[in-house]
């Protein structure tokens, strides 16, 4: 498999000074991406992390609006604590720091560690996950933290950005999540730079359905369809665990290797589901969001609005990966 | 057993993880995502360096140097899982080192693995092959075991948890999300602990 990289080892670090050089508005120190216009008195900070691989996730939406820091770890591997230690300190502004963890075990135990280590902070965090295609049970590591990550980043960073204190940032946060969900259909892998070869083999006339962000199989495989069939699969899976009603804020998301073209035949029939079922789509995103490096197939995440979250996502926002109203 | 057989150790596990490290992330490729090798490997080099570059002075530090650098260094869940079981048999461990009190130490770490991971036996994690491993080594102790006997049982015992983690459904872990096709592959977790029980053994019986 032919990958534009210098050395597999090296894919995150040269991504990373290739970020910081394009957009003068970011700082990488240390393997950590902040706002170089520093932490804001008085602001609640948002971090968040995980591994490389999902771009623009997470490093991507650090900017006015969004997130104050993001650790990009190794490919698919959750950052360390140190990491996140450091931009916690860096991005306090005395009105303590949120950490919006996806829910894998990695990051979870990491960004746990850290918030232990950095007892001269007020650490507040949330859990996403939104992935209904892992069953919530005593029998997984429960639910992954998938699209909706973006829409919890997003709608804190718009509520930090009004100086809202940091227990309000963190419970409209998690409310973002409990209003979220997602589903994911692949119809190839990805291919890791250290592997060189896919991570698993899908034969041409095959979908992966119900997979997560790290090229790790799915719930089932299923006969290859028409993309009505597959945009079905995914939304009957989501209306099924949240009813679909009232105004909806609904990502159609590329896995990294889905030409947009085909993202909006998906968005076409993700919205004619929803208008079956007698909701609407309010806002709407369509694009490589939360990507899983070569992968192609899409993601939906619905998420249900409500007056005060339309008004959080519709304020300005100016990050290399998501920018309006300013 | 003294600081020179804790570095040891280290060394030899770091060697058997890089020759294997292939293997480890095919495993993962199966049930997770193909980086379980190239993580051990990259974090086992972390420790090796740290232990030549800040020799350490006695087999607690040993421990709570290498436990230390794979918190640091690793990521995911295996740095912070590997990381905290040594640093917990370092924190407990007596000293000087007999096999009794190693067997303890051995089993404060696997405690702080099941703790941190949340994972109990039969989920389908390193647990599967610790417990055993542990198990192993205290019934060692009670029978008057020398050490290169009580560490070959323990790997025995480390290698047989791996191997039976095939059947096992996933309850823990990224492999859990697989449900029912989880069924069938070795768990590479497992699968790494029984390597580095393995050198135990391999460094006790001075072939290396």
């Amino acid at each position: 498999m032919k990958k534009l990289i210098n050395a597999a080892d090296s894919v995150v670090g040269d991504a990373l000074r290739g970020l910081a050089a394009a957009h003068p508005s970011l700082r990488v120190r240390d393997q950590v991406v902040y706002r170089a216009s520093g932490p804001r008195a008085g602001k609640v900070g948002l971090v968040s992390g995980g591994g490389s691989g999902h771009e623009p996730l997470h490093a991507g939406f650090v900017g006015h609006g969004m997130l104050d820091a993001a650790c990009p770890g190794e490919i698919f591997t959750s950052p360390v604590p140190d990491q996140i230690i450091d931009a916690t300190r860096a991005v306090d502004g005395g009105a303590g720091v949120l950490h919006i963890v996806k829910n894998y075990t990695g990051d979870v135990l990491n960004f746990e560690m850290a918030a232990e280590l950095c007892d001269d902070v007020d650490v507040a965090s949330v859990l996403v996950d939104d992935d209904v295609a892992v069953q919530d049970s005593l029998y997984t590591a429960g639910r992954r933290g998938t699209g909706a990550t973006l829409f919890v980043e997003k709608i804190a960073g718009a509520l930090a950005e009004e100086g809202a204190p940091l227990d309000v940032v963190a419970r409209v946060a998690a409310e973002v999540d409990d209003r979220s969900r997602s589903f994911g259909v692949a119809l190839t892998s990805c291919t890791t730079p250290a592997a060189g070869k896919p991570t698993f083999d899908l034969p041409d006339d095959r979908v992966e359905l119900g997979i997560g962000i790290h090229g790790e199989p799915g719930r089932r495989r299923a006969p290859m369809a028409p993309a009505r069939e597959l945009a079905a699969v995914a939304m009957e899976a989501v209306h099924g665990d949240l009813p679909l009603q009232g105004d909806l804020l609904v990502l159609v998301n590329g896995m990294g290797g889905t030409p947009l073209m085909e993202l909006y035949v998906v968005f076409a029939e993700v919205d004619a589901f929803i208008r079956g079922k007698g909701a609407r789509i309010a806002r709407s995103l369509v694009g490589d969001y939360v990507t899983s490096l070569d992968m192609q197939g899409f993601s939906v995440t619905v998420c249900r609005l409500d007056d005060e979250l339309t008004r959080l996502w519709d304020a300005p926002v100016e990050t290399p990966g998501l920018r309006w109203g300013r | 057993m003294d600081t020179a057989f804790f570095v040891a150790w280290f060394e030899d596990a770091a060697k058997v993880v890089r020759l294997r490290r292939d293997e480890l992330t095919r495993l993962d490729a199966a049930i997770g995502d193909a980086d379980h090798g190239a993580n051990l490997d990259r974090g086992f080099a972390e420790v090796r360096a740290a232990l030549t570059d800040w020799p350490p002075a006695s087999p607690v530090q040993a421990l709570v140097s290498a436990g230390t650098t794979l918190i640091r260094r690793v990521g995911g869940a295996s740095g912070p899982l590997y990381g905290s079981a040594f640093r917990q048999m370092g924190k407990t461990l007596e000293e000087p080192v007999t096999l009794a009190r190693f067997a303890g130490a051995f089993e404060a770490g696997v405690v702080a693995v099941e703790r941190l991971g949340k994972a109990a036996p039969g989920d389908k994690t390193m647990i599967d092959a610790l417990a055993p491993a542990s198990r192993a080594l205290a019934l060692a102790v009670r029978e008057g075991l020398e050490p290169l006997e009580a560490f070959e049982r323990a790997a025995r015992a480390a290698e047989e948890g791996a191997l039976a983690t095939i059947p096992m459904r996933a309850r823990k872990g990224r492999a859990s999300y697989l449900g029912e096709r989880s069924v069938g592959h070795e768990d590479p977790g497992a699968a790494s602990s029984a390597l580095i029980v393995a050198s135990l053994a391999t460094v006790a019986g001075g072939v290396s």
